[in-house]
């Protein structure tokens, strides 16, 4: 699996200028275009009330379409009821039916599909060895922790071989530990399978360490759709990157532009530098957003030639892992950079001034769409 | 040294750090709380005691009670006389079917005599007539010639009435002079006794318990069945339907429960009698003709009809109460795996709904089963239930404790299937709300 195969290969899954709306007067989802390759784990990333949940109804068939086509193996799929698309779903809260047991559960899928018995149950068997729960088969819901119920309904979503699966926010209510397990399993039956997945968080961990590609939404659109390193190192706008891991916002003005590099004036006067990504002309106002682990204190690291800033340490963080060193940057007293607690780190005091300073394509100077 | 003294005695029970061991200490940790927990509790259990386990307990006394043909209740001492004493001794000392002499038929006149003093012979005739009919007027009659007679008294009494030497009348006595009978439970079940004391069933034209313990249970389940068929539907919409929306609705539901009982009974007659609102609408509309018009009241119609609308929201309440939690996502999920919506209903839907069911079927079967002023006021003669024979009993016969049989059986065939639920479904799942 390659992160860019979404961009070439031929679309399993495509919306095609998709709309939604419930009421009639405001738009849940806005134009939604996505076009997914057969076999790749895609997320819907978002906070709620984006539209994503609503997007994979559209697509299990719960919800129809307001306006715009959903295609699936080239086929539109808007008139063709749930039951007929066979797409496994996965729910947030596991949707097990209580009054059967594991094994009833499982062979639920086969049996409506007609399957006989002895085929049924050597499928059951299959899948519940598949999660690692060949014992189970006989207990009831109710009787399973919830990793196990996770488990259990994952083995029913595949146990009828769709060639897409969809998971809304699956590991939602497990517990932090369980949770990063289960993103390792899943992941794993995914490659294992080659199976087509569509999944839903809006944790931002999750949708990086799993998926080919993510999709965050915000506000009914897809604000950006990339593999989740290009989308941590170069988000496309402001919104993406304040809701992909944490980020220091600096506010100011593009004072010069070349091709990838950008002058920027801070509202406080420092000039720092930048790659311009959304931004063109100078006189733009902008939001400069640097990741905390990116910015360099060690004046040995700092690029030759660079502009530095002058930062105040306001506290010092200790985090196990990391240092966490909050200090007032051109103003701002939320400024945060994380260092590694490696041999020789040095502890800063709060009070101390130093000059602060990071890459240039670090630093990404993003259109401010707050002053729009 | 130090570590040994804290890990508790694993030979003996469990004991707390100073020793005591720890199961009383538990129960003196809560014993506080269960004696508040019980004072709570406490008016309520009086109030049950009193005025339902008592009353239920009086009932059955009643129902096997016996004493109206030896035992007198004063009304102006409150004393108890006892009465027919001699020939209750004379009983005592022959067997069953013994041919009455001389002895037993002095000791009837002197107990008449008696009887007659204290004004006590009408009870005694009463008492005698549940098993032997139009005797009633025998020993009233007798009783006042009783003072005049002369030995031998056999042929005085048979000189007075022939029907003195009717072995039937000398057994019913034989069996009401004892403490206690189940003649009253033979007779709710259609049996009595023939001259030898055998049981056997009464003629078919007298014949009617059976008949309206068959009809009142019948009925009975055709109303559970049709109000589980008209709620089913609506505690649905009620569960699926948004909040502020359901609410509105529930009132609808609830309406019937804010309206009188009686109201709504004689706005059924209004209805539906023969000159009602239904039959002149369809009359209008050509649907039946003048001549033809239904009779749908006073009969069983009328009775299934009001009463399926009067135990409607029983029905619809418990089952709301187990469809509202019940999360879409298992029908959603149930069609995602590829389940027709009708499967899904049938195989994932409705499973769950069971307590619900359960519940409200149990509840309006067992109101519909004891149910009164409804079959009584619409009812007619083909739509009364065993109830209105209780109240005709307590109210018309005054034979009490036939009614008290009676609704002793009602009782025992509530329990019975009480106890059949239990065992079919499991009396924990039931969901009342």
């Amino acid at each position: 699996m390659t992160e860019t195969a979404g961009t070439n290969a031929a679309p399993f899954v495509e919306f095609r200028s998709v709309q939604k709306s419930y009421d009639g007067e405001t738009l849940v989802v806005k134009d939604l275009n996505l076009k997914m390759p057969k076999g790749e784990f895609l997320t819907m990333l978002g906070p709620s009330g984006s539209g994503k949940t609503t997007c994979l109804m559209m697509l299990a068939g719960f919800e129809t379409a307001t306006h715009g086509e959903i295609l699936l193996d080239h086929h539109p799929i808007n008139n063709i009821p749930p039951h007929k698309r066979g797409i496994g779903m996965v729910f947030q809260n596991y949707a097990l039916f209580p009054h059967m047991t594991v094994a009833e559960n499982l062979a639920f899928p086969l049996e409506v599909r007609g399957m006989g018995k002895s085929e049924r149950e050597a499928n059951v068997l299959r899948a519940l060895d598949m999660v690692q729960m060949g014992s189970f088969g006989a207990r009831r819901p109710a009787q399973l922790s919830g990793g196990q119920k996770q488990r259990i309904a994952l083995a029913r979503a595949l146990v009828f071989e769709p060639e897409l699966v969809l998971m809304d926010e699956p590991l939602g209510a497990l517990d932090k530990q369980l949770r990063e397990h289960m993103q390792f399993e899943i992941k794993a039956l995914h490659d294992r399978l080659g199976i087509t997945v569509v999944y839903v968080t809006h944790d931002q961990s999750e949708a990086l360490t799993m998926s080919d590609r993510v999709a965050v939404f915000d506000d009914g659109r897809i604000q950006q759709l990339a593999p989740p390193d290009e989308l941590y190192e170069r988000p496309q706008n402001a919104f993406v990157a304040g809701f992909i891991g944490e980020n220091n916002k600096l506010e100011g003005r593009i004072e010069e532009i070349h091709d990838d590099k950008a002058l920027v004036r801070l509202k406080t006067g420092e000039l720092i530098d930048a790659t311009p990504v959304n931004v063109t002309k100078p006189g733009q106002d902008t939001l400069v957003s640097i990741r905390p682990e990116r910015v360099e204190f060690k004046p040995e690291f700092f690029d030759p030639g660079a502009h530095t800033i002058e930062a105040e340490v306001l506290e010092f963080i200790y985090m196990g892992d990391t240092f966490r060193t909050r200090m007032r940057v051109a103003g701002h007293d939320d400024f945060v950079m994380k260092c590694r607690n490696m041999m020789g780190q040095p502890r800063l005091e709060p009070g101390q001034k130093l000059p602060i300073s990071w890459h240039m394509q670090d630093a990404r100077a993003l259109e401010d769409d707050r002053a729009i | 040294m130090s570590d040994a003294s804290t890990v508790p005695d694993q030979t003996g029970p469990l004991k707390t750090a100073d020793g005591k061991p720890l199961k009383s200490a538990l129960a003196a940790a809560q014993a506080h709380r269960t004696r508040r927990a019980f004072y709570l509790v406490a008016p309520l259990l009086f109030f049950v005691l009193i005025t339902f386990l008592l009353p239920i307990g009086q009932m059955l006394t009643m129902s096997v009670n016996n004493s109206s043909f030896y035992s007198w209740l004063d009304r102006d001492t409150g004393e108890k006389i006892p009465l027919m004493v001699e020939l209750r001794e004379w009983f005592d000392e022959t067997p069953a079917g013994t041919e009455p002499d001389e002895a037993a038929y002095a000791a009837l006149v002197s107990g008449l005599v008696h009887a007659r003093d204290v004004k006590a012979a009408g009870q005694i005739g009463t008492r005698i007539n549940y098993d032997v009919s139009r005797t009633r007027s025998l020993f009233t009659k007798t009783a006042r010639k009783a003072p005049k007679m002369e030995p031998p008294y056999k042929e005085a009494l048979l000189d007075a009435d022939e029907d003195w030497a009717n072995p039937r009348l000398w057994g019913a006595m034989r069996n009401a002079s004892k403490a206690f009978t189940i003649d009253f439970y033979l007779s709710a079940l259609d049996r009595t006794r023939d001259d030898q004391g055998n049981i056997v069933k009464i003629d078919e034209e007298r014949a009617v318990y059976l008949l309206l313990f068959k009809r009142t249970l019948i009925m009975s389940a055709l109303i559970t069945f049709m109000t589980l068929l008209l709620g089913f539907p609506i505690a649905h919409l009620l569960a699926i339907l948004p909040l502020r929306h359901s609410n509105l609705l529930m009132i609808f539901v609830l309406l019937p429960f804010w309206t009188s009982l009686l109201v709504r009974t004689t706005s059924w007659i209004v209805l539906l009698q023969s000159q009602g609102v239904v039959n002149d609408l369809w009359v209008s509309l050509g649907i039946i003709s003048d001549e033809g018009r239904l009779q749908m009241i006073y009969n069983q119609t009328g009775t299934i009809i009001a009463m399926t609308h009067i135990l409607l929201p029983f029905m619809v309440l418990p089952l709301y109460s187990v469809m509202r939690p019940i999360d879409p996502s298992y029908v959603r999920a149930a069609r995602s795996l590829g389940a027709t919506s009708w499967t899904a209903f049938r195989r994932i839907y409705l499973p769950q709904t069971i307590p619900g069911i359960g519940a409200g079927g149990l509840l309006v079967f067992i109101l519909s089963v004891g149910y009164y002023i409804t079959p009584a006021l619409v009812g007619g003669s083909t739509g009364q239930l065993i109830s209105n024979l209780i109240a005709f009993h307590m109210q018309n016969s005054l034979n009490w404790s036939l009614a008290a049989a009676l609704a002793s059986l009602l009782l025992f065939c509530v329990l019975l299937l009480y106890w059949l639920y239990d065992r079919l479904v499991g009396i924990d799942n039931l969901k009342l709300g």
